[in-house]
């Protein structure tokens, strides 16, 4: 692989809320077009660590860069050039495929004329030009993953935050999904995907994985198993978690 | 019995732990009485009026220092002609202007009969009503005093029932029991609906379904607890009227406590029956506020007087449970007659409650669909 | 006799038809596991066992008696762990289970030495609010007031769901020692690799059972040839390029390999000409739930 440049950069990254450290000093780098797995337990610290990547909250210390923009300056701007998805709020139920798509290319500013023409693009591609008049509430459940992921990337984002994408698909529309994931990937979009199952996290090209708020473990999924001598990254997760319980 | 009680007391959990139930429980009816009460009795005190005296004999001077030391009303100016009635009204200071005919007492001794015209500023056309409402009481009240010294002489007296049960004449013997009415259906029936629908949100109703449960049981369980808890509202109700406002209780309180607890159920069997309709809490809130609340303001009497609405409308006031409650309220609590003149309205409330409830149990499944 | 008999069971939904045909069984204190993606018919077959919705056809029987014609009696043998955990946020995890103790006519004494083994796990937050409680927490105590009133039939719909991988672990663990107890569990799951702790599997797809095995026995629904490829770095590329060859019946991505199946021994010995000749590490494997239930979905 080619040596890319860095579009996410985190140095001793600390986030307290009074005297409860929810993340302990995080350094680590994404570089453009990677798939990065960002794991961890539940209360781990993820979602607390992603609200400040994705310009939602302050950290409260370290240096902190997402798509070349300073985290505690430039949060409009890293707004911009994100996407995000996650399977609990991603689509409006009660509006059609192409009013969704019409409604958060309109968030981002893109330009009527593009929008009309990328629109056409993507539904053509996910071959959805016959019910692009169909409710999203009557679209079943592994296209409106593929939708939502596809509307996070509408308009060409640096990195596009995934929060568990996909949950209760079967093993094929899985496949689908994460075949769209690397197409993002190879065009050069970075993809930040947070997950606690594990079988997400073998897609990914490197992983970290949180316990207690600290980063214990990161590399790619390969290494990881080499490392933990498992056959699954579950294996790899579970000696780490536990040992934390243990704790 | 021991399963009820423990669905009793976990109803109670729900109750005391959530400040928000807690507030609007108690706080929102002790503020509505307060602001109705005080906004109503407010409202006529120290209204300017003019009086055009064609008469100036003794009783027309006596109606006019009655009107004037009743505290409602306060002289502004004598008029001499009627052509000065609409400038005085134009200049806004005047509300009312009461005029005398020529010879008044003389006619009144005479025949029984003499005129005695209210006009009013209608601007304000609550305001305008009120004001009118208040001096003909006086005046009426005038009159009987003059009827109970001289029997002999049949004067003419309007039995409008209304102000001549309402001496004082206050506002907040109309609003206390409209208030009581619609503070209770609201309480009763959007919290019994909002904590049933909460289950199906939550889905611990799946779970209440497929224990050995029977739908009475969780339906008392859900109920009893809001009984007692509307019940202790109509207490505040009723103390805050009879000590801020001075509110009598002229009849039975055993039967006005037992006729509020038969609305108080009447109230909780609808709310149960809108949670058999409402998917979720947000429905069940929706429903209750545009069925339940609008309604009982608007129609039930409470504010506008029914027998000025149109046909139709009078009609719809009669499915209104307010309404009847209303009434009964106003019997025992001001004019301080018994069962037998209420029975009708009882029986009409009986009625609402027992189809309600069946309502209720036909529509509460034992299963999901 | 069977603990629980399932006979052509049929569901719909106005035109939706969300199950067709079911039958199964499951013996007494066997851990039966239903296995698809969310929309599959999992939560409807569970419903119509709990007796909370009605067949269109088909018969189900718990323990000998009719989920239709018997549903009261069933009602007091069954626990049920619903999709959604149904716990009362604003009850401390004391009141709940008490609650749903007095609620099923139990007591937590009564039945305490079933529970006890999740229960001293939650029992030093016994004053902590439910809603306040982590998914693995609300998971056991959910799992604690099903089992109060010492049911016969456990019916667990999605327990494992957004519970994160050590608290999935310990949970299986607990389902098997319920299980030892003599009590049956029928338990629904989206995430395949959760097959291996069952004793049954039913894989599940479009409202119909698709195969019912033990758990080592599934790949038996798999017929064709499978390889597994490992080209280090860059499995995507090598997927797009290997669904152009001719002999490719079907590729997926598997992490960061791929699978491919083949039809014949003539497509697998051009596939293995094409491996030597672009240098692709790649085994022949024995296929996994998810090559089988893959396998399934296109027979289908």
């Amino acid at each position: 692989m080619e040596s890319k440049e860095n579009i996410i950069v985190v140095k001793d990254l600390v986030k307290k809320f009074g005297n409860f450290v929810a993340n302990d000093h995080l350094s680590f780098e994404v570089k453009r077009g990677e798939i990065f797995g960002f794991l961890g337990a539940n209360g781990a610290g993820k979602t607390t660590a992603i609200r400040i990547l994705c310009g939602l909250s302050f950290p409260t210390s370290g240096e902190i860069s997402v798509a070349g923009y300073d985290a505690y300056k430039e949060r409009e701007a890293i707004k911009r050039n994100i996407g995000y998805m996650s399977q609990k709020f991603s689509l409006y139920d009660d509006l059609t495929i192409s009013e969704n798509i019409k409604f958060y290319a309109g968030i981002y500013g893109l330009a009527p004329k593009i929008i009309k023409s990328r629109t056409a693009e993507l539904l053509s591609r996910m071959g959805l030009e016959d019910i692009h008049n169909r409710l999203i509430r009557d679209v079943p459940l592994g296209w409106k993953q593929k939708l939502a992921f596809s509307v996070a990337i509408f308009h060409n984002p640096s990195i596009v935050f995934l929060d568990e994408p996909t949950g209760g698909v079967d093993p094929i529309t899985r496949r689908q999904f994460w075949e769209l994931i690397n197409e993002a990937a190879a065009a050069g979009i970075t993809v930040f995907v947070t997950t606690h199952y594990m079988d997400e996290a073998e897609y990914c090209d490197r992983v970290s994985i949180m316990v207690d708020g600290k980063i214990a473990a990161l590399d790619t999924p390969e290494q990881l198993k080499k490392i933990y001598k498992t056959k699954e990254m579950n294996g790899v997760f579970l000696t780490l978690a536990r040992g934390a319980k243990n704790n | 019995m021991k399963r009820y009680w423990g669905f009793v007391i976990k109803e109670f959990y729900h109750i005391f732990r959530d400040f928000r139930t807690l507030l609007i429980l108690f706080g929102i009816p002790v503020a509505q009485v307060l602001i109705f009460g005080f906004v109503v009795s407010n409202e006529i005190r120290n209204i300017k009026i003019s009086i055009l005296d064609y008469s100036h004999d003794e009783v027309t001077e006596k109606i006019t220092n009655k009107i004037i030391s009743s505290g409602y009303f306060e002289l502004y100016s004598h008029l001499t002609d009627y052509s000065q009635i609409e400038p005085a009204f134009r200049t806004g200071n005047v509300k009312e202007v009461i005029i005398f005919e020529p010879g008044f007492s003389s006619k009144l001794g005479k025949t029984g009969d003499a005129a005695l015209r209210i006009v009013s500023d209608a601007s304000d056309a609550n305001t305008g009503r009120l004001i009118t409402s208040y001096t003909q009481g006086i005046v009426m009240n005038y009159l009987q005093e003059l009827m109970g010294q001289n029997t002999s002489v049949p004067f003419t007296i309007d039995t409008r029932t209304r102000m001549y049960f309402n001496q004082g004449m206050k506002g907040v013997y109309m609003f206390v029991p409209g208030t009581m009415a619609m503070i209770l259906m609201l309480i009763s029936a959007l919290m019994t609906s909002i904590s049933i629908t909460r289950e199906k949100e939550m889905g611990t109703m799946e779970v209440l379904l497929v224990s050995p449960l029977r739908p009475i049981q969780i339906i008392l369980g859900k109920v009893s607890p809001y009984i007692v808890m509307a019940f202790i509202n109509a207490i505040m109700i009723l103390i805050l009227g009879n000590f801020v406002f001075k509110l009598p209780i002229n009849g039975s309180l055993v039967l006005l406590l037992l006729e509020t607890i038969l609305y108080i159920t009447l109230a909780l069997s609808l709310g149960i029956f809108i949670s058999t309709v409402a998917k979720n809490q947000q429905m069940a809130m929706f429903i209750s506020m545009l069925v339940l609340m609008l309604p009982t303001i608007l129609l039930s009497g409470f504010i506008f007087p029914i027998e000025n609405m149109p046909e139709i409308l009078q009609w719809l006031s009669a499915i209104m449970p307010p309404r009847w409650f209303i009434i009964i309220l106003k019997n025992i609590m001001i004019k301080g007659t018994g069962i037998l003149f209420i029975w009708k309205e009882t029986l009409i409330l009986m009625g609402m409650t027992s189809i309600f409830i069946g309502l209720s149990v036909k529509r509460f499944k034992i299963r999901l669909e | 006799m069977s603990e629980i008999q399932v006979k052509n069971l049929h569901k719909s939904y106005g035109d939706i038809e969300a199950l067709k045909d079911i039958s199964f069984e499951v013996d007494k204190s066997e851990i039966f596991g239903v296995i698809g993606p969310d929309g599959a018919g999992k939560t409807s077959l569970f419903r119509i066992l709990t007796s909370l919705l009605l067949p269109d056809s088909g018969s189900v029987m718990l323990a000998g008696l009719d989920v239709v014609k018997d549903y009261d009696k069933i009602r007091k043998i069954i626990g049920y762990m619903p999709g959604r955990f149904s716990l009362y946020q604003d009850l401390s995890v004391e009141e709940n289970l008490n609650f749903y103790a007095t609620v099923f006519g139990s007591s937590i004494e009564e039945n305490y030495d079933l529970i006890r083994d999740i229960y001293v796990q939650i029992e030093p937050f016994k004053k902590r609010l439910a809603g306040k409680l982590s998914g693995g927490m609300k998971q056991k105590l959910a799992l604690s007031c099903a089992l109060i009133h010492r049911p016969e039939v456990l019916v667990l719909d999605e327990p494992t769901t957004g519970v994160d991988a050590v608290s999935r672990v310990e949970f299986w663990d607990l389902l098997h020692k319920i299980k030892l107890e003599g009590i049956t569990i029928i338990v629904s799951t989206p995430y395949m690799d959760e097959a291996a702790r069952c004793d049954r599997v039913a894989l599940i797809q479009k409202g119909e059972i698709m195969s019912i095995s033990k758990p080592e026995a599934i790949h038996k629904g798999f017929t064709r040839i499978l390889y597994e490829l490992s080209p280090g770095h860059g499995a995507y590329r090598l997927l797009k390029n290997i669904r152009n060859e001719e002999w490719c019946a079907n590729a997926w991505l598997f992490g960061q390999s791929v699978h491919l199946t083949l039809d014949t021994n003539k497509e697998e010995t051009e596939f293995l000409e094409y491996a030597k000749r672009e240098k692709l590490s790649s085994k022949k494997i024995t296929a996994g739930i998810e090559d089988t239930f893959m396998e399934l979905m296109r027979k289908a």
